[in-house]
């Protein structure tokens, strides 16, 4: 693992993630494959706000799942926190509790509350550190008592307090977002990673979700959103990446890209979108 | 004989001189002991076999423990449970010089028997999972197994729960073979009470009531189970 350090490369500094030739491909029968990130290299810093377009089946998805390893990366690397994540020998979970993750389709736990679903792995993790099974119970007691403090606060925060008792089931979508929002703010990651995040929601409710987002942006979390808002991207985004068919084919701030796009497919997508 | 004197002495074998105590404290305790111990092994056995299923097969030693898992679920899905007592009782554990006595040996069997099927079960179980509940917990950092036990197993046993009631109830059915291996259960007791006068008839109703009584309340349970774990899901 040392030789991958050593590989880092060298930069300013406020580097979070840097992503190097990297490729995905999908098997999908056993001669085929289908190549679906084709050597992407792209880097992500401190404080910024990435948002990602295109077309759909352009592999900007695919990107963002591999940027926790959701999705193995076929070739290539992506540097997080001095270790290429993109190496199997790399303790890949480690990381990602220092990546917070939102689905299109909200995916929390169907069998937990609200205040479970936000607290489940703060206390496995951090009980797992003192110790799991062994860990004194007092101890124990201490971080469960900490972690529901941390996520009543985050509850209070969304105006969702009432609901910490309450069953995924019987919320509406945009309560499920942002309380599947929360849930990865309460492991205090250092980026956030939206996978289309307002897709799956009713109109009334794409507000309430962007809202949420907008206030972490202000507060200078690092994110890249994969959306369709486009809205959203020019208003939030200090930078947004086009992708199209497995490549990054466009990158420039929002301003720039929207009013004044280079690359000819970027213009025939936004013609279309906006 | 009509039916009504045969009915009087079975009644008289069976409760003025006190045949039920028998039939309660060896025959139906012992139905009930191989058939929820055997539950219980079945359920451990059968969750280690169906989280092998499950698992990413791209490294070597799932590849390896799912060769294993298939070996034994086809042994114990292919051949009768009545093989596997004999097989258990009079050749294999002779052999290895151990001895547990026939209850154990039962209660052994029927686990690893019900495992086989119970991991088929699972599997099922946890496959109709929403695929996103496991990414959603990995992506904040829980580890494979965690994630599996926090999260995907709970919701994976509610669904499987009307089918496990299924296999439970068969598993009360099949200790009536038990007799093969020298186990006494409801089926053993109520011979035995029948070899007294050579009258079957009246014993066996006796035991066929119980057996149904038996598995009526099951059923009930099972039903109580259910909708205390269904809870979490929209009115």
């Amino acid at each position: 693992m040392n030789n991958t350090v050593n590989n880092v490369p060298e930069t300013a500094g406020d580097e979070l993630i840097v992503v190097r030739d990297l490729c995905k491909s999908f098997r999908i029968s056993k001669k085929k494959e289908l190549q679906v990130l084709k050597n992407i290299n792209s880097v992500i810093h401190k404080n910024e706000r990435v948002a990602v377009i295109g077309p759909s089946g352009s592999g900007k998805s695919t990107f963002l799942r591999c940027l926790n390893c959701m999705e193995d990366p076929t070739s290539g690397s992506i540097f997080f926190d001095g270790d290429d994540i993109a190496d199997v020998r790399v303790d890949i979970n480690k990381h990602r509790e220092n990546i917070g993750m939102v689905f299109q389709q909200f995916n929390l736990f169907a069998n937990k509350t609200v205040l479970q679903n936000i607290t489940l792995a703060p206390i496995y993790l951090k009980t797992k550190k003192a110790g799991g099974l062994f860990a004194k119970s007092a101890v124990k007691k201490q971080i469960r008592k900490e972690a529901e403090e941390h996520a009543m606060q985050l509850l209070r925060r969304i105006g969702l307090e009432d609901k910490a008792n309450a069953y995924p089931s019987t919320l509406s979508g945009g309560q499920k977002q942002r309380i599947a929002i929360v849930r990865a703010l309460a492991m205090n990651p250092k980026v956030m990673l939206f996978d289309e995040p307002t897709s799956a929601l009713d109109p009334e409710m794409v507000g309430e979700v962007l809202d949420l987002m907008k206030e972490l942006a202000n507060e200078g979390m690092t994110m890249v959103i994969v959306t369709h808002e486009m809205g959203f991207a020019r208003e939030v985004a200090d930078r947004v990446l086009f992708m199209d068919n497995g490549v990054i084919a466009e990158e420039a701030p929002p301003a720039e890209l929207f009013n004044n796009p280079k690359n000819p497919r970027t213009k025939e997508f936004l013609s279309k979108v906006l | 004989m009509d039916f009504l004197d045969q009915w009087s002495a079975f009644w008289r074998l069976f409760y003025t001189n006190g045949g039920y105590k028998r039939v309660l404290s060896e025959g139906l305790a012992n139905t009930l002991k191989i058939s929820i111990l055997g539950l219980i092994i079945g359920i451990v056995i059968g969750t280690l076999i169906a989280a092998v299923k499950v698992m990413p097969k791209y490294k070597r030693l799932p590849r390896v423990l799912n060769v294993f898992c298939n070996i034994y679920v086809g042994f114990f899905r292919g051949t009768p449970i009545v093989v596997q007592l004999l097989l258990a009782y009079y050749v294999l554990f002779p052999l290895m010089g151990v001895s547990i006595g026939s209850l154990n040996t039962c209660i052994l069997i029927f686990g690893l028997n019900s495992g086989a099927y119970v991991s088929e079960i699972m599997r099922a179980g946890i496959q109709s999972v929403d695929a996103g509940q496991m990414e959603a917990g990995r992506a904040l950092g829980l580890g494979y197994a965690p994630a599996m036990i926090k999260i995907v197993i709970p919701q994976a046993i509610k669904n499987i729960l009307p089918t496990l009631g299924n296999e439970f109830i068969a598993l009360i059915k099949d200790t009536s073979v038990v007799s093969f291996v020298a186990a006494v259960d409801l089926y053993k007791v109520f011979t035995e009470m029948g070899n007294v006068n050579y009258e079957y008839l009246a014993p066996y109703l006796m035991m066929a009531i119980i057996y149904i009584v038996l598995i009526l309340l099951v059923t009930l349970l099972f039903k109580l189970i259910e909708q205390k774990m269904h809870r979490g899901d929209r009115v």
